[in-house]
């Protein structure tokens, strides 16, 4: 069992805390006056997204967790599972709707996502920041105006709904953001 | 705005400077004493760096403070003194910690805990181009602060009262990593409830500490219960830990003595206590207050910082 003395906390390290995988978002040395020093950080429960403090008392040695952050190419969905694949390796990996999450309205095929393994099963799945996906659904476009800033739903190719301008019409190829769920622009 | 390395080195010198002006215009005399030492601290909460040499068979430690030379001086009759010197802690590191810092450490022959609280004061006013505050200092004893922020007596408080506290608190620790130690269960409390309320609005003063954690300071002559230490916090950051000084060589031995059984019980490493000190301490140290001040904070705070 691999473990991380409280010297070694650092952003980004990986925590096994009540049979849960968590990050450290943050971690502060404290030590008052004369006495016990402690390790204050606040971590991300990386199941839940949660984020809590803790506090830690110097010394003190915390399980490690295995989690890696890979990239994977994103292949299919059989309708319970999402499939991902290493590149190189060709290995695959299915994720549930729960490790998926939100990143389900952006995965297109053949993107590469970065997915988070933990003990090798996928637990979260992050999208790249800018996915471009085609409108599958919306209201007819106001043709000619490209001017008053009005906006409308758009449904896409993922199943997502953004908010377009007016003109977009169904079809057309959307650059979307995936951190904001926000349109970007047309993609000719 | 980002200061160049020009400026903030001019800044530091010129930091420097008043605090020598400072001193100088008091009669307090500038030393230097050495940084390596035979002996070590046993406090076993600070982990000294040993170094080893060619020159002899057991190792060397850094200074984790000058507290040891300087008082060897005060007992061999140098008067007041004082010291800007570099420090080593190792495993301390973070946005207030780096495990070699500056120190300023001063000590006053016939001064009180008190009398050296005033002079702080002037010390950290003097050398501010803008005032801190334009409030008075405050002056709290530890166990006011409890009683004022937990609404506990840290003087009779159970572990498990303690406990209590920190629970309702929602600080989240492992109980048994603490153990029954009320040391820690304290610490915990000051460090994660009440340090980062103190001196908000100017200097504030803590005096009083547990008899536990006297340190090097003398016990109250009043109340045993409690030491003659102070601590001075400026916008929740320690500053400075001072003490009317422990005099008593058999009292020091008998600490010296008890840190390193703990030490030993607890597996930890194993350094040789200062008989020097204790020596010197049996020739008489003079009556006096010293107090350390961690530059790089006080700085930090003068330049508006956001870390050291």
């Amino acid at each position: 069992m691999a473990t991380y003395s409280t010297n070694e906390f650092k952003s980004g390290l990986k925590l096994l805390i009540d049979g849960d995988p968590y990050t450290i978002v943050e971690n502060e040395f404290v030590k008052p006056g004369k006495g016990q020093a402690f390790n204050r950080v606040k971590i991300r429960n990386l199941k839940t997204g949660r984020v809590i403090d803790k506090t830690y008392k110097s010394g003190e040695s915390v399980e490690a967790a295995d989690v890696m952050d890979v990239d994977l190419q994103y292949l299919y969905c059989d309708g319970e599972f999402w499939h991902f694949m290493d590149e190189k390796t060709f290995e695959q990996v299915a994720a549930d709707e729960s490790a998926v999450g939100d990143a389900k309205l952006y995965l297109k095929e053949q993107d590469v996502c970065e997915v988070t393994l933990w003990n090798g099963a996928p637990i979260s799945v992050t999208p790249p920041n800018f996915v471009t996906l085609a409108v599958t659904d919306t209201d007819p476009g106001l043709r000619g105006d490209t001017a008053t800033g009005g906006l409308k739903p758009a449904t896409l190719e993922t199943g997502a709904v953004v908010k377009v301008p007016l003109f977009i019409e169904i079809g057309e190829v959307l650059k979307i953001d995936t951190r904001s769920g926000e349109y970007t622009g047309r993609v000719k | 705005m980002v200061a160049s390395v020009k400026q903030m080195l001019k800044a530091k010198a010129g930091f420097c400077r008043d605090i020598r002006e400072f001193f100088s215009k008091r009669d307090v005399i500038e030393v230097d004493t050495p940084v390596l030492s035979r002996y070590g601290t046993v406090d076993p909460s600070i982990a000294s760096f040993e170094v080893n040499s060619a020159f002899s068979k057991s190792p060397l430690y850094l200074q984790t403070s000058p507290e040891f030379a300087m008082k060897k001086l005060l007992c061999n009759g140098s008067g007041s003194i004082y010291q800007i010197c570099h420090s080593f802690r190792d495993g301390e590191e973070g946005r207030l910690h780096r495990h070699e810092f500056s120190m300023l450490e001063w000590y006053r022959v016939g001064f009180t805990m008190f009398d050296l609280i005033d002079e702080v004061e002037e010390l950290v006013l003097s050398i501010f181009p803008v005032k801190v505050t334009s409030t008075k200092k405050q002056v709290f004893s530890y166990s006011e602060l409890f009683l004022k922020y937990l609404d506990i007596d840290p003087l009779v408080a159970t572990v498990i009262q303690l406990q209590q506290v920190a629970y309702c608190n929602k600080i989240n620790i492992n109980k048994d990593v603490m153990g029954d130690d009320r040391d820690s269960w304290l610490n915990l409390l000051m460090s994660h409830l009440i340090e980062p309320q103190l001196g908000k609005c100017g200097l504030t003063f803590v005096y009083g500490y547990p008899a536990s954690q006297a340190a090097l300071a003398q016990l109250n002559q009043d109340d045993n219960r409690i030491a003659d230490r102070f601590e001075l916090y400026i916008n929740g950051v320690e500053i400075a830990n001072g003490f009317q000084e422990l005099q008593d060589a058999q009292e020091q031995l008998r600490r010296f003595q008890a840190e390193q059984q703990y030490r030993a019980d607890n597996g930890m490493m194993q350094i040789p206590y200062d008989k020097e000190l204790i020596a010197a301490l049996e020739k008489g140290l003079p009556f006096c207050s010293g107090v350390a001040v961690g530059l790089d904070r006080l700085f930090m705070l003068r330049t508006g910082a956001e870390s050291i």
